[in-house]
């Protein structure tokens, strides 16, 4: 497929140059010209886009592919343990994946690579897994980006599933890579939604694009299969039910020499305190507006009092004032909260993207033009250092 | 030792805003940059060239002709050559059908001990593009790259981040670490080095040039295709309260306790 442009209809009016977010179009001689940059996002096919119609989408010649795809079934879920704990992403996925594989009629299974962890089989039966392949072998014992991709993908080939889903942690977003192009197949990283299309069965995959300014709904139709990492804390997590049952399958797990190119020598645990986000039910995050790394002082203050945790924006990482690991967001953490106070963040689309799915969100700014007031439910223009205490002595 | 460093020019995203009215993006006045991972990746790259004399930093980029502009942005910092693969059947390229024409590219500069590209690119955050490359090429990866602590003779050890602290990894030459941020500091381009590198031709090569079947790359060897795009809803705009600053505080926890955000005081 490619985009076009019908040069009858086009008036060179240049819509399309400021509009396009690759800067693919020139216009010369009155006529627009689809340059190389175009990565079909298809923003250009919107109406508004082009109010004359010249721009088209058409498809050319296509490759053709070996795989048949209606010998690809069921959901996969890769079940990511760490120090023989379930990730809790891979449990909200297997929550995920049972709804995905209702509505295609097909089963939810979870693939499990670990050095005896047989007690993770049962509890991920009890949040839903029809099914368990396990890979029992001590090279498995930690993640290891060849030993995991080798046994993945041998099952893949052999089980053939036709949905592969992932946690986008650090972990996910390295297996998925490897695995897809062993696969020669998509792979969508950190979708923060999944749907079928009613009509063919087909994974629609949305993710944030453009820094969180755009979001793309992709598919994979002729390959198999259909793979995506997904964001920890956007999908709902299952309840747990005791004494659930499904069916076990051991994988094969043999390793040549020369396989496993790579060696984990230590995993150090970091010293500073674990922030999480995803669990809190009240966040209070600063930005910029701080103007110092004591400002998260006040912010403590008032999440201790809420019993919430502090949260922050890029921008006061990337000040130094806090670790990364505070960090809302595009490149940080995605939340969703019961309350949600914001202090001092003027409201960046990668900011938003990562918190304005917050059930209740306060803003609290200098600048009653910040962007962050156009997702808050309450506002409050003025000085932080001012409000915030204001606030905690209201609160009693 | 050879080095190889994989760079993407891309639009920079944090000065993208929103048309409020026709609800696309505002393309104009974006500035094209260099990728900021790719920044710490070329920088480790020229760390070890002033570490270990003799290693040279090459940079290839697959993009179109005005990433030109961010080779020699490279070459200003100290990388020795720069390759452009730009054609138009490259165009429209999914992470798969990239590594295919980066590993092409790679494969044609020929002899390499390291490969560093950045974590991920600022327009697409998939940070996949870095070990699919590896795969095409046959190499092992390590991702998230925050330090290099040893070059052996056979091996590279380096510190993985994890979400909760990093892991130690002992990777097989030749390999692909991909960068991120706390790895180093990108330097700056030094003006007599920019002078070199206007200097310096950028190779520009085609499919013909790295003997690529048209059908195994760009768009028609993608596998994932934009089924469509658009700009996230907004939230509603909700209450802004009004007052004194005691007077906002006190409305603001009246409210959120009546609607149950907070317990009754």
């Amino acid at each position: 497929m490619a985009i076009k442009i019908i040069a009858e209809k086009c008036k060179g009016c240049e819509l399309c140059v400021k509009g396009c977010p690759q800067g693919a179009f020139t216009v010369k001689d009155k006529l627009a010209i689809v340059g190389p940059e175009c990565n079909m996002c298809n923003q250009c096919l919107e109406p508004k886009f082009c109010p004359f119609g010249a721009i088209v989408k058409v498809e050319e010649r296509s490759k053709t592919f070996a795989v048949d795809i209606t010998q690809y079934h069921d959901v996969w879920v890769f079940a990511e343990q760490r120090d023989g704990q379930l990730m809790g992403v891979s449990v909200e996925l297997l929550g995920e994946g049972k709804r995905l594989a209702a509505e295609i009629g097909c089963k939810v299974c979870a693939v499990l690579c670990g050095d005896n962890v047989d007690g993770l089989v049962d509890e991920l039966y009890e949040y839903g897994a029809d099914k368990v392949y396990y890979a029992n072998a001590p090279e498995l014992k930690t993640y290891n980006t060849d030993a995991y991709t080798h046994v993945i993908y041998q099952a893949i080939l052999k089980h053939k599933p036709e949905i592969v889903l992932m946690g986008a942690t650090h972990i996910g977003r390295d297996l998925g890579p490897c695995l897809a192009v062993k696969c020669e197949t998509g792979l969508t990283a950190d979708c923060t939604k999944l749907d079928i299309d009613p009509e063919d069965k087909k994974l629609m995959q949305t993710r944030p694009a453009f820094g969180g300014n755009l979001m793309a709904t992709i598919v994979c139709p002729s390959h198999r299969p259909q793979m995506s990492t997904v964001r920890p804390g956007v999908m709902q997590k299952p309840e747990r039910k005791a004494g659930q049952k499904g069916e076990r399958i051991d994988l094969e797990v043999a390793f040549k020499s020369g396989d496993i190119r790579m060696e984990v020598l230590e995993i150090v645990k970091a010293m500073k305190e674990m922030v999480s986000l995803t669990d809190a039910n009240v966040i209070v995050s600063g930005g910029a507006g701080l103007g110092n790394a004591d400002g998260f002082k006040l912010l403590k203050e008032l999440a201790d009092k809420l019993g919430g945790v502090v949260g922050s924006s890029r921008a006061a990482v990337d000040a130094g004032w806090i670790d990364h690991s505070h960090q809302v967001g595009q490149t940080g953490t995605t939340v969703k909260p019961s309350l949600y106070i914001a202090c001092g963040i003027s409201g960046a689309i990668q900011h938003l993207a990562g918190m304005q799915s917050s059930d209740y969100i306060v803003a609290i700014n200098k600048s009653e033009n910040a962007p962050i007031f156009e997702v808050a439910d309450y506002g409050i223009v003025g000085d932080l250092y001012k409000v915030i205490p204001e606030i905690i002595s209201a609160l009693g | 030792m050879k080095i190889i460093v994989l760079a993407k020019q891309v639009p920079d995203t944090n000065e993208v805003k929103i048309d409020p009215v026709k609800g696309t993006l505002i393309r104009e006045g974006v500035p094209s940059i260099l990728n900021p991972d790719d920044a710490n990746a070329i920088e480790e790259a020229l760390a070890l060239k002033d570490q270990y004399p003799g290693t040279t930093v090459d940079v290839v980029s697959m993009g179109p002709p005005q990433a030109t502009y961010m080779l020699r942005e490279c070459l200003a910092m100290g990388a020795d050559n720069a390759y452009l693969l730009s054609s138009r059947v490259f165009g429209g390229a999914d992470t798969c059908a990239t590594s295919t024409t980066l590993a092409a590219g790679v494969k044609k500069i020929g002899d390499y001990d390291i490969i560093f590209a950045g974590r991920q690119a600022i327009d697409g955050d998939t940070a996949q593009v870095g070990p699919q490359t590896a795969q095409r090429l046959g190499i092992p990866s390590v991702t998230y790259v925050q330090k290099i602590r040893e070059i052996k003779d056979k091996t590279v050890v380096v510190e993985r981040a994890l979400e909760d602290g990093y892991e130690v990894i002992e990777i097989q030459k030749p390999c692909v670490l991909t960068a991120i941020k706390e790895l180093n500091t990108p330097r700056y381009m030094s003006v007599a080095q920019i002078e070199e590198a206007y200097k310096k031709e950028i190779a520009v090569w085609d499919e013909k040039a790295l003997n690529v079947d048209p059908s195994d790359v760009g768009l028609v060897a993608s596998p994932t295709q934009v089924h469509k795009s658009f700009t996230p809803p907004p939230k509603g705009a909700g209450e802004m309260l009004t007052g004194t600053v005691p007077e906002m505080a006190a409305a603001l926890v009246a409210k959120l306790t009546e609607k149950h955000v907070l317990a009754d005081h």
